[in-house]
């Protein structure tokens, strides 16, 4: 078990949302889409050009770009 | 009496196709976030009882950021509609809740109406409503939006929930100790001072101060400054509590408590799970390899171009009929009506003019459709996921796409709209850059013109002009947008933070209604804006005529001619036989070339004339006459018109009145007109001042300011593009 940044994440890992430690419109609108600690979290892809990542929280898929998905820590196994 | 009830709930949790239900309104079902931005409502009688509906824009909190989520919650506090039908989206329960909460703590009276059971049950999960139900104490209503299923249901909950509730009873959720105490000791200054009380229960506004919601602080300020700035100092101190203790902002322990809530609830027998939630479904399936890293991107240019390959092949015959039949009742007002202005108003003013936008309905038709598809199937939002990259290094955001898009990404589409869907964008940095070059792109009302100059000088290769030039389109809108962000709109980007809603498969009968609406609109500005444009414009052209002593010399000189050949040659032509002799062919010519030099004289002496030749000298650099400067004047009321005006100005000039010829064949025959030229006026049409209902929009969005620097600027930027277009071409020779 180990925490990491979601943008170091690989294509279908699997983790729990640790943290998030960002306030503001980012940390408001990353919560009110279901980012919140104790969640599940996946990635399911990159864009083209390996920006933005796509994750699946919830049951939904959400996007993400990698310098705002810096601001969520997972741990994984 | 009338009820009024407001529906609320996330994007994509089927909204508007419940309303749609509900009310039976046409409008547009959109499967990308934040298709319904303005509230939209409808009416519908239920057991005797008139109900007004609401359909506020989708939103996923109650916080307000965007243009969109203020709206939902001014509408809410300020109107207090009798009940509010929150919709959620069964399959994903737990997020969606999260609005259903804010909504409870607000204490608005409340009916769920849980959507997509269907889809839920699909994905192995049960979804006890009546728990729910007890748990919330909230009436719970299970439907299917798509289909009706619950509809009635719904409806006689909604009313019992009307019928009941007076006052406004809101939910009070527990944040943890630390918050509590907070909270208590702002309610007890909010209600010592009734701050606010008008708006919001002191609990609501307590909450908001701790989630520093911008547009309640400020308000704050604005009504008491005192309790305000009490309260920001309680806040402070709480803020300061939290960070030490635990790290986080108030907000964040808030949220977290919220779905902490939530989840409980859930917990207690709401859902069971019948099989694991792991498989993938279809949706994810399909975006395995629809935004695949490598092949996405391909598959998406092809999209596109078999988009254009749908649009310009299959419209191409129903445009010729049109063409034809508006030739032909052209034609036949010819013969029918004696000569003078009647005559000249209805065939250059309406059937040329009107005739010109409608020839282009069925394209037209035809490209909704196709953008109604991919709107529709949820594909749109997957562009935005795959571009965002693209569009960051331009100073946007992957949502400018949308708005791009639906003002002609994919030629077609209207400025006007995608001026409007810029609300979704939440900075207003990102947003004005989008809004202000969305007008760059090729319009539904540019494609005519497009389609007319592109026919006349292109023809071979028609579909990859019109892709080029939209390419040319996407080009300049970005490095438009690009100047206007490192310029007068520097700033920080905003969180790409979206939802990619799983794939639909459209209705028919919602993209026939929404290819519709769109058509019809268009029709509708043909018939009335374009209309009194085309009038109002054969007038400018008409008027004044040629002073008497002028007229009078030409008809010496057709007196002259006239004498000059022999009487039964004259008598011959007079008669108008279908066989005309060599002599008598010879005779009609001369009278028709004076006729022509008199048109033309008489159009260089009317208003627009004499506003199109003072422009000429400036014009000319980028080669265009002043017929040409009469269009692209009339152009900036609707784009539409340039193509009915040039038609009109060179049906006015026209040599041979008893052989119709297509406006593009006396384009090409004109020897004001070739390749370069027409290359030089296609860049200026698409990128001048936007049309004046784009203009007015951008006011009522941004400000006259913005509006008259989107004039100018556009202007300006388009008449050197044009020049460089001309004077290069001219000099390489390519003409």
């Amino acid at each position: 078990m180990v925490t990491i940044r979601l943008r170091n994440m690989t294509k279908n890992q699997k983790g729990t949302i640790k943290s998030i430690d960002v306030a503001g419109e980012l940390g408001r609108r990353i919560r009110e889409m279901g980012i919140v600690p104790g969640t599940e979290i996946s990635v399911c892809g990159r864009a083209p050009l390996y920006d933005p990542v796509a994750v699946k929280v919830m049951e939904v898929i959400l996007t993400l770009r990698n310098n705002e998905a810096d601001h969520i820590f997972v741990t994984v196994d | 009496m009338q009820l009024k009830m407001a529906l609320a709930g996330n994007p994509n949790a089927g909204k508007t196709t419940l309303f749609n239900q509900l009310t039976g309104a046409r409008q547009h079902v959109g499967n990308y976030p934040g298709i319904t931005v303005d509230h939209k409502e409808g009416s519908l009688h239920h057991q005797g009882q008139k109900i007004i509906i609401t359909d506020l824009p989708g939103t996923y909190s109650m916080t307000a950021y965007s243009a969109e989520e203020l709206v939902a919650r001014d509408y809410l506090v300020n109107t207090r509609p009798q009940v509010v039908i929150n919709i959620v989206d069964a399959s994903n329960l737990e997020r969606n809740l999260y609005l259903t909460c804010q909504l409870l703590e607000l204490g608005a009276p409340l009916v769920i109406a849980l959507n997509m059971i269907d889809v839920a049950q699909a994905r192995g999960m049960e979804i006890k409503a009546d728990v729910l139900e007890r748990h919330l104490r909230v009436p719970v209503v299970p439907i299917i939006a798509r289909s009706g299923f619950g509809k009635e249901d719904l409806l006689k909950a909604a009313l019992r929930v009307a019928s009941e509730k007076e006052e406004w009873l809101p939910l009070d959720i527990s944040y943890g100790e630390d918050l509590d105490i907070g909270i208590k000791e702002l309610i007890a200054r909010i209600d010592a001072a009734s701050f606010m009380a008008d708006t919001y229960v002191a609990r609501y506004t307590a909450i908001k101060y701790l989630e520093n919601d911008e547009q309640i602080v400020e308000k704050g300020r604005e009504i008491d400054s005192r309790t305000a700035q009490a309260l920001e100092e309680i806040v402070a101190g709480i803020t300061a509590h939290t960070k030490t203790t635990l790290d986080v902002f108030p907000e964040a322990v808030i949220a977290d408590h919220r779905y902490g809530y939530i989840k409980s609830l859930l917990r207690q027998g709401v859902i069971t799970r019948k099989f694991d939630s792991d498989r993938l479904y279809t949706s994810d399936k399909i975006d395995k390899v629809l935004t695949n890293r490598l092949v996405g991107p391909a598959i998406m240019l092809l999209i596109l171009f078999v988009l254009y390959k749908f649009t310009f092949g299959w419209s191409e015959a129903p445009v010729a009929w049109l063409e034809q039949g508006i030739g032909w009742l052209s034609g036949f007002v010819e013969k029918t009506l004696p000569d003078g202005l009647l005559k000249s108003m209805l065939i250059s003013g309406i059937i040329e003019g009107v005739g010109g936008v409608l020839g282009f309905v069925p394209l037209i038709m035809f490209m909704f459709f196709g953008i109604a598809i991919l709107e529709d199937s949820g594909y749109l939002a997957r562009v935005a996921f795959m571009m965002d990259r693209i569009f960051r290094i331009f100073g946007l955001h992957g949502s400018s796409v949308m708005p791009f898009i639906v003002s002609g990404g994919i030629a077609g589409g209207c400025a006007v709209p995608g001026v409007m869907a810029t609300r979704t964008l939440r900075s207003p940095k990102e947003r004005m850059a989008t809004l202000l070059t969305v007008p760059l792109m090729n319009c539904g009302a540019k494609l005519p013109v497009l389609a007319l100059l592109i026919g006349a000088f292109f023809s071979e290769n028609k579909a990859r002009y019109m892709f080029l030039f939209t390419m040319l389109a996407w080009i300049v809108a970005l490095l438009a947008a690009k100047l206007l962000r490192s310029t007068v709109l520097r700033g920080a980007p905003t969180p790409f933070v979206m939802e990619l809603p799983p794939y639909r498969f459209p209705t028919m009968r919602g993209l026939l209604i929404h290819t519709w609406e769109r058509t019809y609109q268009y029709i509708k500005k043909a018939g009335t804006v374009i209309l009194g444009i085309s009038v109002l414009l054969w007038a400018m052209m008409t008027y004044p005529g040629l002073p008497e002593e002028k007229s009078a010399e030409f008809a010496i000189q057709r007196e002259a001619i006239a004498t000059a050949t022999a009487p039964e040659i004259v008598a011959e032509s007079l008669a108008g036989s279908e066989e005309l002799s060599e002599q008598a062919k010879i005779y009609n010519e001369r009278i028709a070339e004076i006729n022509n030099e008199e048109a033309e004289v008489a159009l260089r002496n009317s208003i627009a004339g004499r506003i199109g030749i003072g422009l000429e000298s400036l014009s000319q650099l980028a080669g265009f006459d002043w017929r040409t400067n009469i269009a692209l004047v009339g152009g900036f009321a609707a784009k539409e018109v340039i193509v009915s005006t040039l038609g009109t100005a060179y049906s006015m000039g026209e040599v041979d009145t008893e052989e119709p010829m297509s406006l593009g064949q006396r384009l090409q025959k004109d020897a004001h007109w070739n390749k370069v030229v027409a290359v030089a006026a296609l860049v200026f049409i698409m990128f001048y001042s936007p049309c004046f209902v784009t203009v007015v929009c951008i006011a009522k969005e941004a400000s006259w300011k913005w509006a008259f620097f989107s004039m100018g600027f556009n202007t300006v930027f388009a008449f050197l593009m044009a020049v460089a277009v001309f004077q290069i071409g001219t000099m390489l020779n390519f003409g």
